[in-house]
């Protein structure tokens, strides 16, 4: 391999683990802040048990998700140098604001409210979790405008003398048809994992506690109530994902068809334009165009689904390809068309794999019914991944349908890449980040079914709101063991932190 | 001033500001190792920091993307040279960030024992390599006539760029000291302001000369004279510090470790000044003018700064307010 290949490679690898966390930091900060709004209004216990419970995956999670994140902020000047050189005047404006504006906020308020358990009022510490999640969406929108930059250039002018794109319209950028599309479709998607996450794991605990009631353990029957709700509310919104990235999904394909041809294109494996095109479901044999061994297609629903119109003229790779070679001089125009083909089928059914088994969870919990089969549980297990692998498959999709572009139309991913960078440097770093990152997944992973398998914690001991309410301090468990150390005198409070790492 | 001189302005408090804040809980991190005699103590560190350490690091992420931002090439040449130290920094910074969040997610010594090595050395590695890297700026590179880095880990790597080192790393470990003093209560912090007064002694000799050195072989530009008031000041500050802290004072020793760190910043930047990245090979050197974006994007973000670095402050400092409570071995749960 060379040093394209092994950087793209570095680059793809690092996004990809990175963006496990992203979604899910995104969705969860909204479902915590909601159980915990519904706690503070109506004093249910239940609801502060199942916010504190989610609320540390969450941070299990958004520890990866912002330290993943740092590479990416680097990545642009180790690997692509001269892709910063080109874009640096206008891309790296949404990423300076998305510091600014989104991650101070995130990072700042997610701490307050990670350390304000029991000593802030409680009505600034819910603000807090709502603080940290809008701050989500904001750094989604900024990072999302920067890559539909890449996808659909926009805003710019070319400076032949200075060898770059300069910015010309910010609000261009800003408001690039790709971004309008994308923010919603990429947040839709994000709740489909955060709702996954709490229908899945809330579903094991109540099938679970149904198949071996222990009255009173953590996750037992006793429990049953709590896990119905957060298993309903995870199923909802799970669907509302479901249906929202469906619709925002068949609009953005049409904006795709309309800027990127050739990516919507290798997505069918569609060689020959074609009038009234059928959507191929399912395609076993060569994707080179010359056979199909065996193929399930769905009449006219390509056309729909590029144009809107059962009859549309759907483009074909070979003429998209010509057409290229017209514009942008000889050169292969098409993308990996396996790789794409699979990966945007592979996203639209693992999308709706989850979608159905959340629609099944809410049938089969129906007026106080609880399954208890196997498959149950299997489901369960399995559901909080489908959204991921979704996510997943989804991003590799829109990425590599772009190649061979780094910047669509306007840099070729080959000439990005850093001119003095040795095949060796970057093996060793791809190398080094790749074991680092294969450590850190699989410690996450371990991390969230340790905390996600107890069940709901006990608060009856710490974790009321201390002072905040009742005026007199809760004293927190392990407590009583600081033997022979005096309180400090200067302290008013001597009880232990609520929250302490 | 043009707009290019201002967000150069802004670009070097973002890097200063990062110092200053992140080098306390580097600080601390550092401290971690053989300030605290045992797990209880560890934490009580550990959780001096909890909940400012996370927004601090944002300063890095805020520098990294206003460089990019406001001078592409400047990024684009110094990120591929410092390739190495820069993966280095990234990957301390990753497993320190997992070691806050995750040491106490599971009951084993052992897990413990390796979460606590990640944040000595988390913390160590980032603050003496930035120094490595800010140093470097001011010493300048091999560049071509593209700009692009054409040396090799000598150029990087030299007695001037490793002194740089030393001197973010003692500073951060008097800084450290000092907000450990502030913070705790006890026996801890007995033995924290002990060990910041000694740390001081080597701190204002490596910074001393440090500073000597880069204002005489690389000043020259047309603001060395804040370069050599930055510097002298930086001592006076450190020094300063080190009186309070023997005297109890610990809030201002901290304020005054605070203020070295910018006076340090302010008289690299100033040293710096008007280049970015000078170089060493006569050809291809980078400065404000040619390195920066163009009118219309530094417009542009001139507009998002103006509202929003206010706005940080303000809530980043409400939250130091908000937790400024001390803590001690009692305070662990």
């Amino acid at each position: 391999m060379d040093v394209v290949d092994l950087a793209r490679w570095q680059f793809g690898i690092t996004t990809v683990v990175h963006y496990f966390f992203v979604p899910f930091t995104i969705s969860m900060a909204f479902l915590v802040a909601i159980m915990q709004t519904i706690w503070m209004r109506t004093q249910d216990e239940r609801w502060l048990r199942l916010a504190k419970f989610f609320g540390k995956l969450l941070l299990i999670n958004l520890a990866v998700g912002i330290v993943t994140g740092l590479v990416q902020e680097f990545q642009f000047g180790l690997n692509w140098s001269d892709f910063s050189r080109f874009v640096g005047d206008i891309f790296g404006a949404p990423l300076a604001m998305e510091a600014l504006l989104a991650f101070y906020l995130e990072s700042v308020f997610v701490g307050v409210w990670i350390f304000g358990w029991g000593r802030i009022p409680p009505k600034v510490h819910l603000a807090a979790i709502w603080v940290t999640a809008c701050a989500t969406l904001f750094s989604a929108y900024f990072i999302l405008a920067a890559n539909s930059f890449m996808q659909n250039p926009v805003g710019y002018e070319i400076n032949e003398e200075a060898g770059r794109a300069e910015l010309t319209d910010f609000w261009a950028v800003l408001t690039n048809k790709v971004t309008l599309i994308t923010f919603p479709h990429t947040i839709f998607a994000a709740f489909l994992v955060g709702g996954g996450v709490v229908a899945g794991i809330a579903m094991w605990h109540l099938v679970q506690g149904r198949r071996e009631p222990v009255m009173g353990e953590p996750g037992g029957a006793s429990d049953a109530g709590v896990f119905r709700k957060a298993l309903r509310i995870g199923a909802i919104t799970v669907l509302i994902g479901g249906v929202g990235t469906a619709v925002t999904g068949d609009i953005q394909s049409k904006v795709m068809t309309e800027v990127q041809p050739m990516k919507m294109a290798a997505a069918e494996a569609l060689y020959e334009t074609q009038e009234a095109a059928p959507y191929s479901l399912f395609t076993v044999g060569s994707l080179d165009g010359s056979r199909a061994l065996y193929s399930i297609e769905i009449p006219y629903l390509l056309s729909f689904l590029s144009t809107g119109s059962f009859e549309g003229e759907v483009q074909g790779i070979d003429d998209i390809q010509e057409e290229y070679q017209e514009l942008y001089g000889p050169g292969d125009y098409a993308p990996n068309i396996p790789a794409t083909y699979w990966t945007f089928r592979l996203m639209i059914g693992f999308g709706g794999l989850a979608a159905a088994i959340a629609a099944w969870q809410l049938w089969s919990t129906r007026r106080g019914r609880v399954p208890t089969s196997a498959w149950a549980l299997r489901a369960a297990v399995v559901l909080p991944f489908l959204p991921l692998a979704a996510n997943t498959f989804g991003w590799i999709f829109t990425e590599i349908g772009r190649q061979p572009w780094l910047v669509f139309g306007l840099m070729p991913t080959a000439s990005g890449v850093t001119p003095g960078s040795t095949a060796g440097s970057v093996f060793a770093t791809l190398a080094a980040f790749t074991v680092l990152y294969a450590g850190l997944t699989w410690l996450w992973i371990w991390l969230l079914v340790k905390y996600a398998r107890p069940g709901l914690p006990d608060i009856s001991a710490e974790a009321r709101w201390g002072r905040g309410r009742s005026g007199e301090p809760a004293a927190g468990p392990g407590g009583d063991d600081v033997d022979g150390l005096q309180p400090d005198p200067d302290d008013d409070a001597d009880q232990p932190l609520t929250f302490a790492y | 001033m043009d707009l290019a001189t201002v967000w150069f302005v802004l670009v070097a408090v973002l890097w200063v500001g990062y110092l200053a804040l992140e080098g306390f809980d580097f600080g601390v991190g550092l401290l971690t190792r053989n300030l605290a005699r045992n797990d209880r103590e560890r934490r009580v560190l550990i959780n001096t920091i909890g909940p400012v350490w996370d927004g601090n690091e944002v300063w890095m992420v805020a520098a990294v993307g206003a460089t990019f931002a406001a001078f592409p090439e400047w990024y684009a040449t110094a990120w591929s040279a410092y390739y190495l130290p820069l993966v280095l920094i990234l990957m301390s910074l990753i497993v320190r960030g997992l070691a806050f969040e995750y040491r106490a997610k599971h009951d084993s010594e052992q897990w413990r024992r390796w979460w606590d090595r990640a944040i000595f050395w988390g913390s160590a590695l980032p603050v003496f390599l930035w120094g490595v890297l800010l140093a470097g700026f001011v010493q300048g590179l091999p560049l071509d006539a593209r700009h692009d880095f054409v040396g090799g880990l000598a150029d990087i790597v030299t007695p001037y760029t490793l002194l740089g080192g030393v001197v973010t790393l003692m500073l951060a470990l008097v800084h450290g000291a000092h907000y450990v003093a502030l913070k705790t209560v006890g026996d801890i912090r007995t033995r924290a302001r002990a060990l910041a007064g000694r740390a001081t002694a080597i701190s204002v000799l490596t910074t001393g000369v440090f500073v000597l050195w880069t204002v005489a072989a690389h000043g020259g530009g047309s603001v060395t004279w804040l370069a050599w008031i930055a510097g002298a000041a930086a001592i006076a500050s450190l020094t300063t510090g080190a009186a309070m802290n023997t005297r109890g004072r610990e809030g201002w020793a901290f304020i005054a470790t605070f203020a070295t760190v910018v006076l340090v910043g302010v008289a690299l930047f100033s040293t710096l000044y008007p280049n970015v990245l000078p170089s060493t090979s006569d050809i291809g050197g980078l400065t404000i003018a040619n390195a920066s974006s163009t009118n219309y994007t530094l417009t542009v973000m001139t507009w998002a700064a103006v509202p929003l670095v206010p706005m940080v402050l303000a809530y980043q400092s409400w939250v130091y307010w908000m937790f400024r409570r001390r803590i001690g071995v009692q305070h662990i749960p």
